[in-house]
C-alpha cells in the first residue's frame, strides 16, 4: 500500500464539503465543477456567467497562490499527449451527459442521498478502477 | 455582486481543500483506482472528510425558505436513474481512470502550468461542447 496522506486528506476533504455547504447556502447552487463549467460553456442566459467564472477563477488561485508563496505543487502528470486528449473529451462528454463528476455527484450528490448520484458515482469509481487496471496490465 | 463574491471566496476554499487533500495530484487519484497494486486511500479520507461536512450541512440549509442571497435553491429536478446518467458516468469514469484527472482538480491543476494540464482542461471543454450538440 502507498503511503496515504491521511491528516491532508480529511483536512482536505472538510474543506471541499465546507465550500459546497457554503455554495448551497449563500447562492443556492450545487458545486459541481463539471456543471459549473458546463453552465459557462452553454447557457444562453448572461446571468448565469458572472457566479460561474468567479468560481473558477478562485479554484485555481489557491493552487496559484501556493505554487508562488510555497512551493512547486504536488502534480504528477504521468500520460502522453493522445491519452491526455483522450482523457479530456472522456471527462468532458462523461460528465456532461452523466450531469455530473466526483464533485456533484460524489460530495454534493451523496450528501442529499440522491440515488441518481449513489448510481453514479459507483459507477465511475468502478470504471475508473477497471481502466487503471487495464491500462497497467494489459498494455 | 454579492453572489459573485460568495462564489468567488467558495471557489478558492475549494481549491485549498484540493490542493492540502494532494487530490490536484494526479497520481493520488490513480493510486487510489489502483485497487490491486499499491493502493493509496487518500480520495477515501477525502470523500470522508467532505460527506462528514455536507451530510449533516446540507440536510440543515435545505429546510430553509431560499438560500443567503438568491430567492430560490437549484437543484437536480430528475430523480430517476436513466441511460444517460449511467453511459456518462461510465464514460467520465473511463478517462478519469487514463489520465487520473476529474473536472475540478483539472482546472485547479492549471495554476501548476504544466502543458499536460492545458491540453487535458482543452480536450475536456471540448468533450462537454461535443455532448451538448449532440444531446442538445
Amino acid at each position: 500500500m502507498a503511503e496515504a496522506n491521511i491528516i491532508g486528506g480529511l483536512i482536505g476533504g472538510a474543506l471541499i464539503g465546507s465550500a459546497a455547504a457554503l455554495l448551497l447556502a449563500f447562492n443556492g447552487r450545487i458545486a459541481g465543477i463539471s456543471g459549473v463549467l458546463g453552465g459557462l460553456i452553454t447557457s444562453r442566459a448572461r446571468s448565469e456567467r458572472p457566479w460561474r467564472l468567479a468560481f473558477l477563477v478562485g479554484l485555481i488561485t489557491a493552487p496559484a497562490l501556493y505554487r508562488l508563496f510555497y512551493e512547486a505543487l504536488p502534480l504528477q502528470l504521468e500520460a502522453d499527449v493522445p491519452t491526455l486528449l483522450a482523457a479530456g473529451l472522456l471527462v468532458g462528454f462523461g460528465t456532461r451527459l452523466g450531469a455530473g463528476c466526483t464533485s456533484g455527484h460524489g460530495v454534493c450528490g451523496l450528501a442529499r442521498l440522491s440515488p441518481r448520484s449513489l448510481t453514479a458515482t459507483v459507477t465511475f469509481m468502478s470504471l475508473g478502477i477497471a481502466t487503471v487496471y487495464f491500462a497497467k496490465n494489459l498494455f | 455582486m454579492l453572489r459573485i463574491f460568495s462564489s468567488l471566496v467558495v471557489g478558492v476554499i475549494f481549491g485549498i481543500g484540493l490542493t492540502v487533500s494532494e487530490m490536484i495530484n494526479p497520481a493520488r487519484v490513480i493510486g487510489f483506482l489502483d485497487i490491486t497494486g499499491r493502493w493509496d486511500p487518500t480520495l477515501a479520507f477525502v470523500m470522508a472528510g467532505a460527506l462528514a461536512v455536507t451530510l449533516p450541512l446540507f440536510r440543515f440549509i435545505l429546510r430553509w425558505p431560499r438560500p443567503v442571497l438568491d430567492r430560490q435553491f437549484y437543484l437536480a429536478a430528475k430523480s430517476e436513474i436513466d441511460r444517460p446518467l449511467i453511459i456518462g458516468a461510465a464514460i467520465f469514469g473511463i478517462g478519469w481512470g487514463l489520465a487520473g484527472f476529474c473536472p475540478g482538480p483539472a482546472f485547479a491543476g492549471l495554476a501548476s502550468a504544466n502543458p499536460g494540464v492545458f491540453l487535458f482542461v482543452a480536450a475536456m471543454i471540448a468533450g462537454q461542447w461535443l455532448c451538448a450538440k449532440t444531446y442538445g
